[in-house]
């Protein structure tokens, strides 16, 4: 009888374990990878729009890294975005451009990395680098006051 | 008179609330404040896992699978008009892990298992073979109590997982195999909208609190029910009652707690 319920109650917390790793890999899909395949670069934006941390980054579509931190300039008063990309993605010329992209109509707003040209003398990003050619988040009401003012002018 | 005679009873009402809240503390921190004995109290231990978890997990199982498919069905029929049926997993998932998981196991914990501990401590009380075992020299709190509290407290969180994951399967099997969205969208934005610390993390604090709320509720008024037929069955009443609302009113504060 003894044996019986010791089985049991073995079970019963293998299926809680169980449980519990379906959620964290099925459900959640936590990333296993460690720290050590991934890179981080940098870029300044003047406006970052609905940005979040744990926002993808985006290459036509493709998802190659995340958003890590975001923080202000103390001196530029300029929002800084930190990214960490897989290191399997790592052969982006410094020419390429970041925006900051909107899914769908109402979706979540992603970072869209646009690969840039390959030249003599252009090197690869690195760990650490700054894209400087950014394109901020389009915010609806500058579009509408833009839109007011151009069409008073006619 | 008849004004002072209220305020009497009030107060007397009062007085007991507090003595009731210090009994219990009491009857817990004597369970608790110990040093452990891993070999006398494993057996003691695995005992009431199996009473108080693996005989719950059939109900909570259940429970979980058909509420998950009802949550699918529900959401699939307001979704549909929008196009966006595709959105059934974060759905089914994140009210089952934030809210639902945790809140109904506890009430079927508090139904299942909690009205049993208080039933069973009610009846060894009432023929007087808690006071035999002091005579022996053992203490009650320890012997009695204190592994029920832990099986109560370990079992619960591992039912609550069980009830969320068996739930989400059953949202997949409405919505992807009954109502045809696309099997790897499904599976995508499910994965996209649920968060390790925000969801399944905060599901487990959740789960741990109530486990010791529902546990400490059942043990208390067993352990302290007048010994007749009656003070029992109204001692297993209000287990139920007291879990049941203790459970709902502290999910509210948790909830506005970790997302509001």
């Amino acid at each position: 009888m003894t044996k019986k319920i010791e089985l049991l109650v073995g079970l019963f917390l293998l299926a809680g374990l169980l449980a519990f790793l379906a959620l964290v890999y099925k459900v959640a899909n936590v990333d296993v990878s460690t720290s050590s395949d991934t890179y981080t670069l940098r870029a300044e934006f003047t406006n970052i729009g609905g940005l979040k941390v744990r926002s993808p980054v985006k290459v036509g579509g493709v998802v190659v890294g995340r958003v890590s931190a975001i923080s202000l300039d103390p001196e530029k008063l300029e929002p800084v975005v930190t990214m960490t990309m897989d290191k399997q993605y790592d052969k982006f010329p410094e020419t390429s451009s970041v925006s900051v992209l909107t899914s769908g109509l109402l979706g979540e707003q992603y970072l869209g990395l646009t690969p840039g040209f390959m030249d003599d003398g252009i090197s690869i990003l690195k760990d650490g680098d700054r894209i400087d050619d950014t394109h901020s988040a389009m915010v609806l009401e500058d579009l509408i006051g833009q839109f007011l003012y151009s069409s008073k002018d006619k | 008179m008849h004004m002072i005679d209220s305020i009497t009873a009030l107060g007397a009402r009062a007085i007991n609330l507090v003595r009731g809240m210090g009994q219990a503390g009491i009857m817990l921190w004597g369970a608790l404040v110990q040093v452990p004995r891993v070999k006398k109290g494993t057996p003691l231990l695995i005992k009431q896992i199996y009473v108080v978890g693996v005989q719950s997990m059939i109900i909570v199982v259940v429970s979980g699978l058909f509420i998950g498919m009802v949550l699918a069905l529900q959401g699939y029929t307001i979704l549909v008009d929008f196009g966006t049926e595709q959105s059934l997993g974060p759905l089914v998932a994140l009210s089952l892990l934030r809210e639902l998981g945790p809140v109904v196991t506890a009430l079927l914990f508090a139904g299942r298992a909690g009205s049993a501990l208080t039933a069973e401590l009610g009846l060894m009380k009432s023929t007087e073979q808690l006071s035999s075992l002091e005579m022996m020299a053992v203490d009650p709190l320890r012997q009695v109590i204190a592994p029920r509290f832990w099986a109560g407290l370990i079992s619960m969180p591992l039912l609550s997982l069980m009830f969320v994951a068996v739930g989400v399967y059953g949202g997949y099997l409405v919505g992807v195999s009954w109502k045809g969205i696309d099997d790897g969208a499904f599976w995508s934005i499910l994965q996209a909208a649920v968060e390790w610390r925000q969801d399944i993390v905060n599901c487990l604090i959740k789960s741990v609190v109530f486990a010791w709320v529902v546990t400490w509720i059942s043990l208390y008024r067993g352990y302290h029910s007048t010994p007749n037929p009656e003070g029992i069955s109204r001692a297993t009443t209000q287990t139920v009652v007291q879990s049941s609302l203790a459970v709902l009113a502290l999910d509210f504060l948790l909830t506005a707690l970790m997302f509001g």
